[in-house]
């Protein structure tokens, strides 16, 4: 089973990236983008065939390396 | 005192911290590898300035995950003392010693040179070197110097007298033209609940010889050095 973990930075924390982003979609002219926030995506190759076993797993894995909960915000998908 | 000093893959200001505790103690502290997983005795534990694991993942993420950081977090939780610097400074947050987090400077860039820090709270084993209000000269090298925490944690922060040094002007005065990297009330380092953790961004060990250009830093070694003898 494989899993996707899509980490994004919480709502209120500063994502000078995404801001410099949004600035250089304005230079090359895409109009009426109110705002960008980048993250990032972690697949992982897992040997559980069990999708709750998977997601438990996978929920430590984001607690205890994967995402700074302090900061991020984490969702974890489970692709069969 | 005795002080060891963490070495982490990618980490680069080792030797210099070193040398700066050897100037002050007289003899060469212990280097100690992250695949180790118990610590000589020791007062002073560093956690040297670098680019551990090469930032992979979040700035200190992968180190604080190294076998040595569970002997340094017990060395901790027995009130035995941690100095964080830089990438030691992410790391210890990593590891759960300090509370916050470290984001990307505010301006995106890598922040390199002098800066000046008004001493918060020179009560302290690893500040009793200066006195409050001091401002001194310390450089910074970092890309992830941004301090975070809640409205919450920052005012425990404040309340509890855990800012030990602030970014400021040369005169002293705080504010954001001060601020090299964006974070929350101009912090640059702070200490646990218990006092025996301090983290900064700024390197003292930089400015501690007058070869360097500089010693604003040492006192933080000699004080340690006086707080242990």
């Amino acid at each position: 089973m494989k899993a996707r973990v899509h980490i994004t930075l919480k709502d209120g924390v500063l994502d000078p990236q995404g801001k410099a982003i949004g600035h250089a979609l304005g230079n090359l002219g895409f109009d009426g983008v109110n705002g960008v926030r980048q993250g990032k995506v972690i697949e992982l190759d897992l040997a559980a065939t069990d999708r709750g076993a998977a997601e438990g797993q996978v929920e430590q894995m984001c607690r205890r390396l994967l995402a700074n909960t302090v900061i991020e915000n984490y969702k974890i998908e489970l692709i069969d | 005192m005795k002080a060891g000093v963490i070495v982490f893959p990618g980490s680069n200001c080792d030797r210099d911290v070193m040398v700066a505790l050897e100037q002050a103690t007289g003899r060469p502290p212990a280097a100690i590898w992250h695949r180790e997983t118990v610590l000589p005795d020791l007062d002073l534990v560093v956690l040297p300035g670098g680019f551990s694991y090469g930032d992979y993942l979040r700035a200190g993420a992968m180190a604080a995950q190294s076998p040595i950081m569970r002997a340094v977090v017990a060395h901790a939780e027995a009130g035995r003392h941690v100095l964080g610097i830089c990438n030691g400074f992410q790391i210890a947050i990593e590891a759960g010693l300090l509370p916050g987090a470290l984001l990307r400077n505010a301006g995106l860039h890598f922040v390199c040179r002098d800066v000046w820090l008004r001493v918060e709270n020179a009560a302290t084993p690893f500040t009793r070197g200066y006195r409050g209000g001091d401002v001194i000269r310390v450089p910074v090298a970092h890309h992830d110097g941004n301090y975070f925490a809640d409205p919450e944690t920052l005012a425990r922060l404040r309340g509890e007298g855990r800012v030990a040094f602030r970014y400021c002007a040369a005169d002293g005065d705080a504010g954001e033209r001060a601020n090299p990297n964006g974070s929350a009330d101009d912090i640059a380092g702070i200490l646990n609940e218990r006092g025996n953790v301090l983290g900064l961004m700024p390197h003292p060990e930089r400015l501690a010889d007058p070869a360097l250009g500089g010693t604003d830093g040492r006192p933080m070694f000699t004080a340690l050095v006086e707080s242990f003898a």
